[in-house]
């Protein structure tokens, strides 16, 4: 790591100078002053989690791979019979209905996360960044939501949208209206566990991105005030910019948890009947109604190759940051 | 902004009266945002104290005649809930403890000594954190199948429906974060401190004992709060890796439980307070910790 090497350079320079094979390479140096034990020590203390995390997480997530090019059933042993090549890809794409609803509906949970609840967190981090009375109080209930759990958070918001027995079906009751069946009707139950996922979170950003703006430096704020800037113009031209780094972070978590979206989808219905995602298909296909390995593999691959985007950006800002 | 009410200085009454009434809507509007946020748990909460009578005859969105603890009780043993929290606690507590002392030990290899693979190793964990966990399930399911797990640690012989299953699979991927977390930590602590103890002849390990970690208490303390969350929370990895209803951890358990008290939305309201509320006392008697565990995820040092 560059940082290491930099700061070791001057103060380890006569430490390291007494020591055979210490010329060796400066990039080795810190290595090199530990004693055998040492490295078999540390080669332990990284390795073995190491491998844990090749075994039960890459391990899987290259076997998925594998799974899709197979019509395999879980059941019997697997062997080069099983190979159908790209044949569940092309069911997938041309005769699974369910498929297209499902990246349909992620691109949508996505949609409404980013350009909705995100910058809903903005703006009330926006509003509690200065001094205010009850401020602390604000963030605390805008965060509570956050701290539940997406499950809790479903049965929640389904004893809201329940037609008989919930919050809003009643208040339009009160008013005459006649009740909305907010989570049988497949046109809409879509929208109704967004509202659900979106109020978790503008939390989530707003703690975020409060961090963030508590970061940026008072002087840029002084000289943008001083030229004349009011709050609006301010954060548009100056604090958002600055605040790239945790703008780049806010995107990549948005991305994620809409990739990721399932325990709302599940409670409801299991994810049907409109409320179909990646996530849900994969699982009702191979694990808990048929045995379509192959066949679900092939949508987490789908799954897998577009959270590889996000994963990519939020590495890249990761190595730049220790080259910086 | 505070900044331009100081520095510009000859502000009018007009725009001072303007800045006034700016305030009073800018708490109108949290007010009203603060009450919409909390309206779903308000009445999830009322929904639980009201009794299955009651609302049938009134309707829910009626004044009570009675407020009863009495779906409290009858959630926690109809649904014998007691021992999906015991499971509960037997995951999360060792899952927090050994998440932070792997990933801390990691992270010490990772920062504090240059080799050549070190980049690629904090990648491999902050990626494999990153993943959805559906995308790799269906091979994980059929490795917990198949691998065999010997006696005390499983009774089937498999990690499949075990609770060291479960632990693992919550250790594994939990330790991605925080080695993200602690490393970005680590990486602010002096490098001095290292050095001293290893030209006083300290082995690796105690230096990581007893120097790096008394120092890196603050972060971890942060992290051991938002561990508690996340694995108490999850309810992907229970739901699929374990199977038998009565194993499951308590957030796992509300699909089945859900399945149970489908008929009567009192006792699933209680339900779900009761679930909320362990998270809920840890975030207000910890926010502190909370936040700067996530912050400390999201912005350096």
């Amino acid at each position: 790591m560059t940082q290491a090497r930099e700061d070791s350079a001057p103060d380890q320079a006569g430490l390291t100078a007494g020591r055979p094979g210490a010329v060796a390479s400066r990039r080795r140096r810190r290595y090199s002053l530990l004693t055998r034990r040492d490295k078999i020590m540390l080669s332990l203390m990284v390795g073995i989690p190491l491998f844990l995390d090749l075994v039960f997480i890459w391990g899987p997530a290259i076997a998925s791979i594998i799974f899709s090019f197979t019509n395999w059933n879980g059941i019997h042993g697997i062997s080069t019979n099983n190979w159908v090549g790209l044949g569940n890809y092309e069911k997938l794409w041309s005769s699974y209905a369910p498929f297209w609803e499902g990246v349909k509906h992620n691109i949508l949970w996505f949609a409404v996360l980013m350009f909705v609840a995100t910058p809903i967190g903005m703006f009330f981090a926006i509003l509690l960044d200065r001094e205010l009375r009850g401020a602390r109080f604000y963030q605390t209930v805008f965060y509570t939501p956050v701290v539940l759990s997406l499950a809790v958070v479903g049965l929640i918001w389904e004893l809201q949208y329940s037609q008989d027995n919930g919050l809003i079906d009643s208040v339009l009751r009160g008013f005459h209206i006649a009740p909305v069946d907010w989570l049988g009707d497949p046109n809409i139950n879509l929208w109704a566990a967004l509202v659900a996922a979106s109020w978790r979170h503008v939390g989530y950003i707003m703690v975020l991105y409060l961090a963030g703006l508590k970061s940026v430096d008072p002087s840029l704020r002084e000289a943008a005030a001083i030229d004349g800037a009011n709050g609006a113009q301010t954060y548009l031209h100056v604090v958002f910019w600055v605040m790239m780094p945790i703008n780049t972070v806010i995107v990549v978590v948005t991305s994620i948890e809409a990739l990721r979206a399932f325990d709302i989808a599940y409670i409801i219905n299991h994810g049907k009947n409109g409320l179909e995602l990646l996530s849900t298909l994969i699982t009702n296909n191979s694990i808990s109604e048929a045995n379509l390995i192959g066949f679900g593999s092939a949508i987490a691959v789908v799954l897998l190759t577009i959270s590889l985007v996000p994963i990519v950006i939020f590495l890249t800002r990761i190595t730049r940051e220790e080259r910086g | 902004m505070t900044a331009t009410t100081t520095i510009v200085p000859k502000a009018t009454a007009a725009t001072r009266k303007r800045r006034n009434w700016g305030r009073v809507g800018l708490h109108v509007f949290l007010a009203t945002m603060a009450v919409i946020w909390l309206m779903p748990i308000a009445w999830a909460v009322y929904t639980a104290f009201r009794t299955f009578g009651d609302t049938t005859l009134n309707g829910y969105f009626s004044l009570p005649s009675s407020l009863t603890l009495q779906n409290f009780f009858d959630a926690w043993t109809q649904g014998e809930l007691l021992r999906n929290y015991i499971q509960t606690l037997a995951i999360v507590v060792p899952g927090v403890a050994i998440t932070l002392l792997v990933a801390s030990m990691v992270a010490f290899g990772v920062v504090k000594f240059s080799w050549r693979f070190n980049i690629v190793v904090l990648m491999l964990f902050v990626a494999g954190n990153l993943l959805p966990q559906q995308a790799i399930i269906v091979p994980l399911y059929h490795l917990y199948l198949a691998l065999p797990v010997p006696a005390p640690l499983s009774d089937n012989g498999g990690l499949y429906d075990q609770i060291f299953g479960l632990l693992l699979i919550h250790v594994v991927f939990q330790t991605g974060f925080c080695v993200f977390v602690l490393s970005n930590y680590m990486k602010t602590l002096s490098k001095e401190l290292t050095e001293a103890g290893q030209v006083d002849g300290a082995s690796i390990f105690r230096i990581w004992w007893s120097i790096i970690l008394p120092l890196c208490r603050p972060a971890l303390a942060a992290l051991a709060t938002l561990e508690f969350t996340f694995i108490y929370n999850d309810f992907f990895w229970g739901l699929l890796l374990i199977k038998s209803g009565d194993r499951r951890p308590i957030t796992s358990a509300l699909n089945n439980l859900q399945g149970q008290f489908f008929t009567n939305y009192n006792l699933l309201a209680a339900c779900s307070v009761l679930v909320a509320i362990p998270t809920i006392v840890v975030y207000i008697l910890l926010q502190k910790q909370f936040i700067r565990g996530l912050t400390l995820g999201s912005t350096k040092g």
